[in-house]
């Protein structure tokens, strides 16, 4: 990631994946993502197909393999999630290495292991290749209704500001010595997280002036098209 | 830049006026009254410094300029065009404002986007919106970080393109909330030498009495919702007793005696 370039998840790149347009990027993931959650999961080749597909876009794209796979950390409530299903589920029973697991459990969580994994590989293909500016140019093109394509500009341009005012407040927190250990720091976090609510509120509202005083009428251009 | 000049004509003089108001009050929703009939001008091409403590209304008068805010009573004009809701996108493309907080202005993905923001709602396109972007961000010195994200730049550099955001629109009057706060003595800087280049009417609400005195060589005194005080910065910053009133003080160590009167020549 050079300097200027996007967000913790973008992958500096020129591959053809990096250069495809965002709207065409986006349609396919979608039309993608479909098709894995509509395939049965009992058709276990088709899931190799799938995987096959993913790996090749990303070989392509030129993205180590191990950039994606770092990032696939956030997966894993899913999959601690999809490992007790064996265990939880009901029905006729099945001895794997002396566990009695149920059959209709083991199917279920592989089912949800295997679609799950491949959303989250394709997403993050997605972001490590596409600038968060033409994710918003691609999803006006693809008539998105523009509202939401404007929360979304907010939030990519505000989430570091927020992050950061976090920040400082935990560091601030922590020079009175507070330290967030035990079910008595609950309440201060609750009040923490009320007041970064608050500030963003009022954040907004002055964004918000600031846009009415350069005559902004309800609408906002991201892209080329101007 | 301002020089009196010789006694004109009052139709002259009032076509001079790039704002215009005359006792403006306003009294908020939930009754609290901030300003008490406020009559100030600006001429073109005039730098002034409002002054005036917390909660001298100062803001509320800046609200007032572009119409975010309606006068309750009094008006308020830009260039001889009333404040009022049929002129609303004439009135904003005039009065440019420059918020205190560069984040609140800039909430564009680039700064090109954020820069394009106020010519677009005015309906430029194409080349000629490329033109007025590129001359905006050149003026403040920025144009080589047209494709960044805002929030990678310093904040000296935000509070550059906060103003470029403004300049786009080609405003007959800049209006700059605090415009020193939270820089460091270089980026103080560099905005000065970037103020005093622009070839426009500067209005600048500030506490930082040393930079209205190297800038402005006109001040207004806003005090409990009413203008006490209009005239040469020197002249303001050296009344002791109208600077006591009002909670007005110099910082330690500087004296604008020590450094002469500007217009005194």
């Amino acid at each position: 990631m050079g300097a200027g370039h996007g967000h913790k998840l973008h992958f500096h790149g020129h591959s053809a994946v990096h250069r495809a347009p965002a709207h065409l990027k986006l349609a396919t993931l979608l039309v993608f993502m479909l098709t894995v959650v509509a395939t049965p999961r009992e058709w276990f080749p088709a899931f190799g197909v799938h995987l096959g597909l993913v790996l090749a876009v990303i070989a392509v794209s030129r993205v180590p393999f191990g950039y994606i796979g770092r990032r696939m950390v956030i997966e894993v409530p899913f999959v601690v999630f999809a490992l007790l299903m064996p265990f939880v589920a009901t029905g006729p029973r099945v001895d794997v290495l002396g566990l009695s697991l149920s059959e209709d459990g083991l199917l279920a969580g592989w089912g949800l292991l295997a679609k799950g994994t491949l959303g989250v590989m394709a997403s993050l293909t997605l972001a490590a290749t596409t600038e968060p500016r033409d994710l918003l140019v691609g999803l006006e093109r693809l008539r998105m209704p523009s509202q939401l394509v404007q929360i979304i500009g907010f939030m990519i341009r505000y989430l570091d500001v927020v992050t950061d005012e976090m920040r400082r407040m935990k560091v601030a927190r922590e020079s009175r010595g507070f330290s967030g250990n035990g079910p008595r720091a609950w309440a201060v976090y609750a009040r923490a997280a009320g007041a970064l609510f608050i500030r963003s509120y009022e954040r907004g509202e002055r964004v918000h002036l600031a846009m009415l005083s350069r005559g902004y009428d309800g609408t906002v251009r991201h892209g080329s098209d101007r | 830049m301002s020089a009196p000049g010789p006694p004109e004509e009052p139709r002259n003089e009032a076509s001079r006026r790039v704002l215009d108001i005359r006792g403006l009050a306003y009294a908020y929703p939930d009754g609290h009254q901030a300003l008490y009939g406020v009559d100030l001008h600006v001429h073109r091409g005039e730098r002034v410094a409002l002054l005036g403590p917390n909660g001298a209304g100062k803001t509320t008068l800046v609200l007032h300029l572009n119409g975010i805010l309606n006068a309750g009573a009094g008006s308020v004009s830009v260039s001889g065009l009333p404040v009022s809701k049929e002129h609303l996108q004439e009135i904003r493309r005039r009065v440019g404002v420059v918020f205190q907080d560069p984040d609140d202005q800039l909430f564009m993905p680039t700064v090109r986007d954020d820069v394009a923001f106020g010519p677009q709602n005015m309906g430029v396109r194409g080349a000629e919106l490329e033109r007025q972007v590129m001359e905006a961000l050149d003026k403040v010195g920025m144009a080589d970080f047209a494709d960044r994200p805002p929030h990678h730049l310093s904040f000296g550099q935000r509070r550059r393109v906060a103003v470029a955001t403004v300049l786009a629109m080609e405003p007959e009057v800049l209006v700059l909330d605090e415009p020193s706060s939270n820089l460091d003595p270089a980026s103080r800087r560099e905005l000065a030498d970037i103020l005093r280049g622009l070839d426009v009417t500067v209005l600048m609400v500030t506490h930082d009495l040393p930079y209205a005195f190297e800038l402005c060589p006109r001040s207004v005194v806003l005090s409990g919702g009413v203008i006490v005080a209009d005239g040469s910065t020197y002249d303001v910053l050296t009344d002791d007793v109208l600077m006591a009133e009002h909670r007005l003080e110099l910082p330690f160590g500087f004296d604008p005696r020590a450094i002469g009167n500007p217009t005194a020549g």
